[in-house]
């Protein structure tokens, strides 16, 4: 190298050289320094997600210096004057220190609670996003059975953090758990006997969940967000459709320095909204509860919100559905609301499989559907949304009666009737709706957008003057993929295999429907009818883009 | 899509030619902030500001924590600590988020630009090179080639996880008949939850509902809760008239005094809600609800196992007493139960 | 002897003062909290103006009303004063509305009712003051009534429409003469089940939980984690998408 004069390097100079020389950091920067990300609302659920799984993380650490997690029994000598005296276990005891003789413990705890909730919330808000706008598809599949792996851990990883207190209300999901576990026909008392380590509710299981909470399930979200967020890199971000997007490139802003401002400026939103929730609005009190007992229960037990709709699914299972098999009993009470949600669960990890056995459309598929564009695909995630829901607000039927003076039988048998009937009408509704929407846009291509002005042409004829649309927004609204039913066709030997018959039925339902985008010569047709002097286009005026 | 990249089948996709071609991105707007410059300091004082009240946000944080010392029976040290805290950490985190944010949007470039993708199948080229690795890597080793290595490989890979299950076989004892079994026995006195004070029958008048243990339960050191868990009940006295009882089982009740099991036999919460008029037990959980009147059979809700009945009587001093376990396990059904 | 003649006047007032005195001691020993003649009298007038045509005229039940014979003093001044009483409408279970009558009133018709047989009487005001054990009264209270009306007394549903009220701005006389009497579906909680002790100490508890504000922050209707999941979606998720949209719009 030719020793030239040159001026010593700062420091921030001086650290970059340190670190390239070992880590080659100058090729990470010049690869992602300004790779593209597509900038929309609805993209940055998945990333309220992660900024609360980082809180949690950051929260969690704090708890685990103060939390103890045995079961051993203590009498209570802290602040709290209702439980002075009480007989606790060092769970509870350890729990309430935090609360009430810990200073910083109260507010962090309810941080944790807080982001908790808002984690599982962000993460099944993503996954409708992502399941509305098809960005499931190839080459996307993966990653949303990775994503749906990661939305059951959060589930277990909220179950098993908020039933570390050992208090009278997460003690009772326990329960709960025991009886649903001892229920599973052969193994149910054996498996029973081993989470517990005996029997319920034992010295051993809260100990057991803290390891799952704070070691095997964090470890296994953290790959799996690795995993997530890499497929993301490779397959970049999808975006929606609109001018200068197509499938094969991805229009936004570089990471460097827009998307590094924004998105890191948004975990800070997202901590601050969390934090200010927590500061001002109680969560869990384990207080009002007191210390697990097998005895006593309160009115209005119900598990956190997401895992509301297995506990509804048990509300509003038939009774006297037991199977009865010579001496032994498969108690359907138990067993058809797990099935059930086994059932509904492998319908959702399996669906970019299921549609795509269906289309056979192998292409790489980067832009996004508007969900009035997948008429059926909208309408079964409607109706899966609605199943879904009606499960949850099954969990509060006590809560309903109370507070709507209504009778709690009635509640139920409402909701029976709803969770068969309601699904059904979501998907009717759904399809109907996205199929008109899909036909205003059709006209607003082919008759541009009603202007709500009258003209009485020179011959007599009144006319509403329609504008068109700009270029911008035709795109926009032709833009769409459309896909059209298979004829089920005999194969070399003449016959129709069961499968193409189905295959065939299915994409009856899912394509039959369809409205096709305007081709080029229906829109000539259609603009070459119209009178010139009727056809104005207005100035581009600052109106807001369909797309928002 | 470019030549050497893989053209993939449409399948049942249409394709039609579109009115008009993709219009390319749309022209850039200008903003305020890069016409004036004016407009663009007043961006980045408001930005200063923002970072400057997320400095104070902290410190009221700060101050929160030593401002409030935890004093016993004083639990609005409590309340000030947590919100002040709080309140002083949303306002750090605020300041910086809205700061950044604003920094972005209005100060940093906000062109679109467009970023080529690749596809993700690796070029054909590429994957032959693969393919070749590979075959050598095959070769090399002779995977393919050698029949027993690989099959004896097979089954060593299948066979060592085995232990690593097994091990976990002490996560729990046996279950034996523990689930059939409660602390009830002959002779065992019922007595009041939490305090074990004895019941006589003369204090169980109509209309009253007791939460009861077996006697011998709140004395006791370990397992303590294990034992409530399948010993807790529920004593009722009823007009005998309005009891529709068992003619096998009319000896279970005294004069109109009944002892049920409390432990819901749906997946076992405490059926503890007792409606005095209508004779019903109310679970809280998923509304099993049972008729008390008639023994205790479901008339709503997920259960299918009718609250397993105590045989009761009453002693020489008049205190209520077992007459025996429970004849039937009680709880949550299981498996084997009927065994 | 010589006729005296005002023997005779003696005579009948002796009369009068031991058969006076003598229904005056023995109507004593039924009212047991000692109502005067006058208020039970007071009481019964009210009560032949505005419970009778439900309850009977002597109190031993019609068709509109169940018997009151027994019933006692506590469960007059609980259903009256706190409005449930005079029943109206139907419906699965009476209410607690604007109470009708004043506390003199209240008391005059408990004491009649008290007269028709022996019942629970008006809790002494020894157990009400709010001054006993919090910590065994939480207990008990979690043992014995949280699974009807929630473990802070926030309410609760039974069957069929009838439900557990909230317990919140109850008077201590009130929850008490509720335990001991058991209106409606409630329980009876006599004494030798919840003694006076335990039910000071779970009144105490009440006042605790009444008086002192949760350490954490508005409680959201203590109705648990329904509340919490509906308040992360709808105000949680809400403000933070409404900070994407502002987020992702394009700066002016």
């Amino acid at each position: 190298m030719t020793n030239t004069a040159e001026k010593k390097p700062g420091f921030v100079g001086g650290a970059a050289n340190y670190l390239d020389e070992r880590l080659s950091i100058g090729a990470v920067l010049k690869g992602f320094g300004r790779k593209v990300f597509p900038d929309h609302w609805s993209f940055m659920l998945g990333e309220v997600a992660l900024y609360s799984f980082v809180i949690l993380v950051l929260t969690g650490t704090f708890l685990t210096f103060f939390y103890q997690p045995s079961m051993a029994e203590v009498t209570y000598n802290g602040s709290y004057p209702p439980l002075k005296g009480a007989q606790m276990s060092i769970a509870y005891a350890s729990s309430l220190d935090i609360s009430f003789d810990i200073r910083g413990g109260l507010i962090m705890r309810q941080i944790h609670h807080w982001a908790a909730l808002l984690f599982v919330a962000a993460a099944g808000l993503h996954m409708l996003r992502v399941f509305f706008t098809g960005a499931f598809r190839k080459p996307r599949e993966l990653n949303w059975v990775v994503g749906f792996l990661l939305f059951l851990m959060g589930m277990g990883a909220g179950f098993t953090g908020y039933s570390l207190p050992d208090d009278l209300l997460s003690g009772n999901g326990l329960r709960i758990i025991d009886g649903m576990i001892k229920g599973i026909p052969l193994i149910g008392p054996a498996f029973s006997s081993g989470f517990f380590g005996g029997e319920f509710p034992g010295t051993e299981v809260v100990a057991r969940l803290y390891s799952l909470h704070i070691m095997i399930l964090p470890a296994l979200i953290i790959v799996l967000i690795g995993v997530h967020l890499m497929m993301v890199i490779i397959h970049k971000h999808t975006h929606y459709s609109g001018p200068g997007r197509t499938d094969e490139n991805v229009v936004g802003y570089p990471l460097m320095p827009v998307y590094v401002a924004k998105a890191g400026g948004f975990f800070f939103l997202v901590f601050g909204v969390v934090a200010a929730i927590a500061a001002t609005f109680t969560i869990n009190p384990i207080w009002n509860y007191g210390p697990y007992d097998p005895s006593p229960v309160s009115a209005g037990t119900q598990p956190d919100w997401y895992i509301g709709w297995l506990d509804g699914a048990l509300r509003l299972a038939p009774s006297g559905w037991d199977i009865a098999i010579f001496d032994y009993v498969i108690p359907m009470g138990v067993m058809t609301p797990l099935i059930v949600s086994l059932l509904f669960l492998g319908l959702v990890a399996a669906y970019p499989f299921i549609e795509n056995w269906v289309t056979k459309d192998k292409r790489e598929h980067h832009v996004l559907d508007r969900p009035r564009n997948a008429p059926t695909r909208t309408a079964i995630g409607a109706a899966g949304v609605t199943f879904y829901a009606v499960l949850w607000a099954g969990a509060s039927t006590d809560l309903i009666a109370t507070n709507f003076q209504m009778s709690l039988n009635q509640v139920l048998l409402a909701m029976q009737i709803m969770l068969l009937a309601g699904p059904a009408i979501a998907y009717w509704v759904a399809k109907r709706a996205c199929i008109a929407l899909q036909n205003k846009d059709r006209e607003m291509v082919l008759h541009g957008r009603e202007t709500g002005r009258v003209v009485r042409l020179p011959h007599g004829e009144y006319i509403e003057v329609h504008e068109t649309v700009d270029k911008y927004e035709l795109w926009r609204l032709i833009d769409y993929k459309d896909y059209q039913p298979v004829m089920a066709r005999p194969d070399a030997n003449g016959k129709i295999s069961i499968g193409n018959r189905i295959r065939s039925a299915v994409s009856k339902i899912y394509f039959e429907d369809r409205i096709a985008p305007v081709s080029k010569a229906e829109y000539e047709i259609a603009h070459a009818d119209h009178a010139p002097e009727a056809v104005t286009e207005k100035p581009k005026s600052k109106r807001k883009s369909i797309n928002a | 899509m470019s030549d050497i990249e893989k053209s993939y089948s449409p399948g049942l996709a249409t394709d039609i030619e579109k009115p008009i071609a993709n219009p390319g991105i749309e022209p850039h707007r200008i903003r305020m902030t890069d016409k004036s410059e004016k407009h663009a300091r007043t961006a980045e004082k408001q930005i200063a500001v923002m970072f400057g009240v997320s400095v104070v946000g902290a410190i009221i944080a700060i101050w929160g924590f030593f401002a409030f010392p935890i004093v016993d029976g004083d639990l609005s040290a409590t309340r000030n600590n947590s919100l002040w805290m709080g309140l002083g950490m949303a306002l750090s985190m605020f300041g910086i988020g809205f700061g950044a944010v604003h920094w972005a949007k209005t100060l940093m470039p906000d062109n679109e630009v467009s970023e080529m993708r690749h596809q993700a199948r690796s070029t054909d080229e590429t994957r032959a090179q693969a393919l070749e690795i590979v075959k050598l890597a095959d070769g090399e080793s002779g995977f393919s080639r050698r029949k027993l290595i690989r099959r004896t490989m097979y089954g060593a890979l299948a066979f060592f996880p085995i232990p690593a299950i097994i091990i976990f076989g002490d996560l729990g004892p046996v279950v034996g008949d523990t689930l059939k079994h409660t602390m009830w026995k002959s002779g065992t006195r019922l007595t009041k939850d939490p305090t074990g004070i004895p019941i006589k029958a003369s204090d169980v008048t109509i209309g009253s509902v007791f939460h009861v243990i077996p006697e011998g339960l709140s004395e006791m050191e370990e397992h303590k809760l294990e034992e409530k868990a399948k010993a807790a009940v529920l004593l009722v006295r009823v007009n005998p008239s309005d009891l529709n009882e068992d003619p096998d089982k009319a000896d279970w009740s005294y004069q109109g005094i009944v002892a049920y099991s409390k432990i819901c036999t749906h997946v076992g919460c405490p059926v503890a809600l007792y409606e005095q008029h209508t004779h019903h037990l109310l679970c809280p959980c998923h509304q099993s609800t049972f008729d008390l009147a008639n023994h205790c059979e479901v008339i709503f809700g997920p259960a299918s196992r009718p609250l397993p009945q105590l045989p009761i009587a009453v002693d020489a001093d008049g205190y209520l007493i077992a007459q025996s376990d429970f004849l039937e396990p009680i709880g949550p059904s299981f498996w084997d139960i009927r065994k | 002897m010589r006729r005296r003649p005002w023997a005779a006047g003696i005579v009948v007032f002796f009369g009068l003062v031991l058969s006076g005195g003598g229904y005056a001691a023995a109507t004593n020993v039924v009212q047991a909290e000692g109502g005067s003649q006058i208020q039970v009298e007071e009481g019964r007038k009210l009560f032949l103006a505005n419970c009778a045509s439900c309850h009977g005229t002597n109190g031993e039940g019609a068709i509109g009303g169940p018997s009151l014979i027994g019933v006692g003093a506590a469960s007059v001044d609980f259903q009256v004063g706190t409005g449930r009483m005079p029943g109206q409408g139907s419906g699965p279970q009476l209410r607690a509305k604007p109470v009708q009558f004043t506390q003199e009133q209240i008391s005059a018709m408990a004491a009649y009712v008290a007269s028709l047989a022996p019942g629970p009487a008006i809790p002494d005001e020894e157990y009400l003051r709010g001054d006993g054990e919090a910590e065994h009264g939480g207990e008990l209270f979690r043992i014995n009534c949280a699974m009807c009306h929630n473990a802070v007394g926030a309410g609760g549903a039974l069957t069929q429409g009838k439900f557990a009220p909230a317990l919140g701005g109850v008077s201590p006389k009130h929850v008490y003469e509720a335990m001991v009497t058991g209106p409606q579906n409630m329980p009876v909680f006599n004494d030798a089940n919840l003694t006076p002790e335990d039910k000071k100490d779970i009144i105490t508890y009440l006042k605790y939980i009444e008086e002192n504000d949760s350490v954490g922050g508005f409680e959201l209707g203590a109705i648990g984690p329904v509340a919490e999941g509906l308040f992360t979606w709808i105000f949680g998720l809400g403000f933070i998408i409404a900070i994407t949209v502002w987020l992702g719009a394009k700066s002016n």
